[in-house]
């Protein structure tokens, strides 16, 4: 009994490999494309469910913003900043050579109509909110957001200069649906 | 014998049909009464058991909070604070299990720093170790997953910072952080799902320590000496001598354990965690609980976004391999003159790390976290490796009995028994 389970000497393939072998990889390789193919609802149903990602866009009123303000709104879940720049504030942010940008990007490429900024009021670092959306918060050493958490220092542009943060503070998708209207998303 | 049943000692008639049948009394007695342990534990040797009482106060207490507590970000604050004002003992059932979770932080580590100690990770008991770390950080995801429940202010900064870590992962990061919130921010989502995996996790430590204490029981528990025993004279059974042992360090564990719960139940919290959730305010000054922050310490001591969080999970990875870095074939530190006081040193080095952990990141607490850092890796990297080639042990005793009996007091009847001499 035990002999006629043993495999046989290999007679055909090269030595040691039977047909044995071949069976035992196409189950294997079967097996786990199943177990794969079984994961993946699970992995997926943890991703964004539809409800989530409709609600995906936030409309803004900038007709009460005075210059040198900014409003905070939700977005996703996540808050956006809103901020109608003075001229002193759009001129340091492109007077700053490329050259000294941790991530570099020109104040330009992150507007889309003067004299308004939108970036998402999220650290790119660990995803705390930045302060100096109110008048008495501090700024930072580049007057723009300063995030307590760990540090990082903005410009009037949103992008980092200073602290632990990798990237500039995200420009969303957004529009103007009017002169005095974006939405965002 | 009828075949197929297992043939049992119990006297006890009914014991004796169910043991015949399932020897979970056979098996019970053989691990737990007569099983043969080092007969020269002192109190450290307490922990493991502290540890395995302390994880069923926790499955208890958070099985019967569950039933009140509202998994959704509208509710859950008001719930808990329900649980604490209007549900019959509330207060008890979640001051036991907000405290519960500290003492076993604090028993673990003591745990751990036990084996670190006498060195238990090392040859035969390389898996236990492994397991023991599997545990920790299984631990650290239900605490830290427990800790987001509440939805105060600390548990949804908390949330975000700690989820936000997965971000500096290469390429792939920001898919991962999406699909761990299961939206664009930490949300409702989150919080049910964390709910969920903090219900599960504990019965997978359970499966876990299970296992770490059947492989305990294959090679058996190392001992203050660190010398393997030699024979019935170097052991005594399990119970009654150390059922009685452990007994006495749960009453104390209890103690204070009491003392917190009853006289002092938020001081290792964090009072902005009695604020509610908003997504739009970052707490000025974060921290998390107080037996992550030698990690945060970590986290923070390095300016790079990924090289920091690299470092946080290295510091916790470097354990599995403790076991291969340490090349000294002598356990016990008590016969290392030089390691002792390098570890002693990476224990003070420790309790820096969690001071400053609670610190700004700013000015001389950075300088002292790079430094503290820096020691915490070399004392595994660097001077371990070395110091098993350049150190010159002490004279290991002969046996475990002989320091133990020269004293001359009286010798239980097993040891008796046997000669002494061939130990
Ligand atoms: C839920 C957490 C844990 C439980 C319930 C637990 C339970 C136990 C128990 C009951 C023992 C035997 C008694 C003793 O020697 O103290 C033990 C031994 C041991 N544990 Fe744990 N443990 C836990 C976590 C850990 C962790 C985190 C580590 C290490 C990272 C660890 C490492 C060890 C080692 C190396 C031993 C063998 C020690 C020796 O015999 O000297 N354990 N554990
Ligand atoms: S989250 Fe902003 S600096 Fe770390």
């Amino acid at each position: 009994m035990a002999d006629a389970m043993a495999p046989h000497a290999a007679p055909h393939g090269e030595a040691g490999e039977t047909r044995r072998d071949f069976l035992k990889l196409t189950t294997g390789a079967f097996a786990a494309v199943g177990v794969g193919a079984i994961a993946w609802p699970f992995i997926s149903s943890m991703n964004p469910a539809r409800d989530v990602l409709a609600l995906a866009s936030t409309e803004v009123d900038l007709s009460p913003i005075a210059v040198g303000q900014a409003v905070t709104v939700m977005w996703r879940g996540k808050p956006v900043f809103v901020r109608r720049r003075a001229e002193e504030e759009i001129k340091a942010a492109r007077e700053v050579p490329l050259s000294q940008l941790r991530d570099p990007q020109t104040d330009q490429s992150r507007v889309i109509r003067d004299p308004w900024l939108v970036v998402v009021g999220v650290c790119t670092h660990l995803g705390c909110v930045p302060l100096g959306q109110k008048p008495t918060d501090a700024r930072g050493d580049y007057g723009g957001w300063f995030c307590p958490c760990h540090g990082s220092h903005y410009d009037t542009s949103g992008r980092i200069r200073l602290g632990p943060a990798p990237a500039n503070l995200a420009v969303p998708e957004y529009n103007f649906t009017s002169d005095t209207q974006i939405r965002i998303g | 014998m009828a075949i197929g049943l297992h043939q049992s000692d119990f006297k006890n008639p009914v014991v004796r049909w169910i043991d015949s049948r399932l020897p979970v009394f056979t098996m019970m007695q053989k691990e737990y009464g007569t099983f043969p342990t080092p007969r020269n534990f002192n109190y450290f040797w307490n922990f493991g058991a502290l540890a395995m009482v302390n994880l069923l106060i926790m499955i208890a207490t958070g099985v019967f909070l569950s039933m009140h507590y509202t998994a959704h970000t509208a509710y859950a604050f008001d719930s808990v604070e329900r649980i604490m004002r209007d549900v019959n003992f509330g207060w008890l059932l979640r001051y036991v299990h907000m405290n519960g979770a500290s003492m076993f932080f604090i028993v673990v580590y003591i745990h751990i720093w036990r084996g670190l100690w006498y060195g238990s990770y090392k040859a035969p008991r390389e898996i236990l170790w492994i397991l023991g770390v599997v545990i920790f950080l299984l631990m650290m995801a239900t605490a830290f997953m427990g800790y987001v429940l509440p939805w105060g202010q600390m548990s949804f900064w908390g949330a975000t910072v700690i989820t936000n870590l997965f971000s500096a992962i290469p390429v792939v990061g920001n898919d991962i952080v999406v699909w761990l919130w299961g939206g664009f921010s930490v949300d409702n989502p989150t919080l049910n799902r964390f709910f969920s995996l903090h219900y599960l996790l504990p019965f997978v430590i359970v499966g876990v320590v299970f296992l770490h204490v059947a492989a305990l029981h294959i090679t058996g528990s190392n001992n203050p000496l660190g010398i393997d025993p030699k024979g019935p004279q170097d052991t005594l059974p399990f119970h009654p001598y150390y059922t009685i042992k452990d007994s006495v360090g749960l009453i104390v564990y209890f103690i204070f354990f009491a003392f917190l719960v009853f006289f002092a139940p938020n001081y290792l919290g964090h009072p902005d965690n009695y604020i509610p959730a908003n997504p739009l305010v970052t707490p000025a000054h974060i921290v998390p609980e107080w037996y992550f922050l030698p990690f945060y310490a970590i986290l923070r001591a390095v300016p790079d976004k990924l090289g920091g969080v690299a470092l946080m999970f290295g510091s916790i990875a470097i354990l599995f391999i403790l076991p291969w870095l340490d090349t000294s074939p002598v356990r016990s530190m008590r016969f290392r003159p030089v390691a002792k006081w390098f570890l002693v040193l990476w224990g003070i080095n420790f309790c820096i790390l969690t001071w400053v952990g609670a610190k700004p990141a700013e000015g001389h607490y950075v300088t002292i976290a790079r430094w503290a850092t820096t020691y915490y890796f070399l004392y595994f990297l660097v001077i371990l490796p070395l110091l098993g080639r350049l150190e010159r042990p002490l004279k290991l005793p002969e046996s475990i009995a002989l320091p133990v009996l020269r004293g001359g007091g009286p010798i239980p009847a097993g040891a008796a028994a046997k000669p002494m001499e061939k130990a």
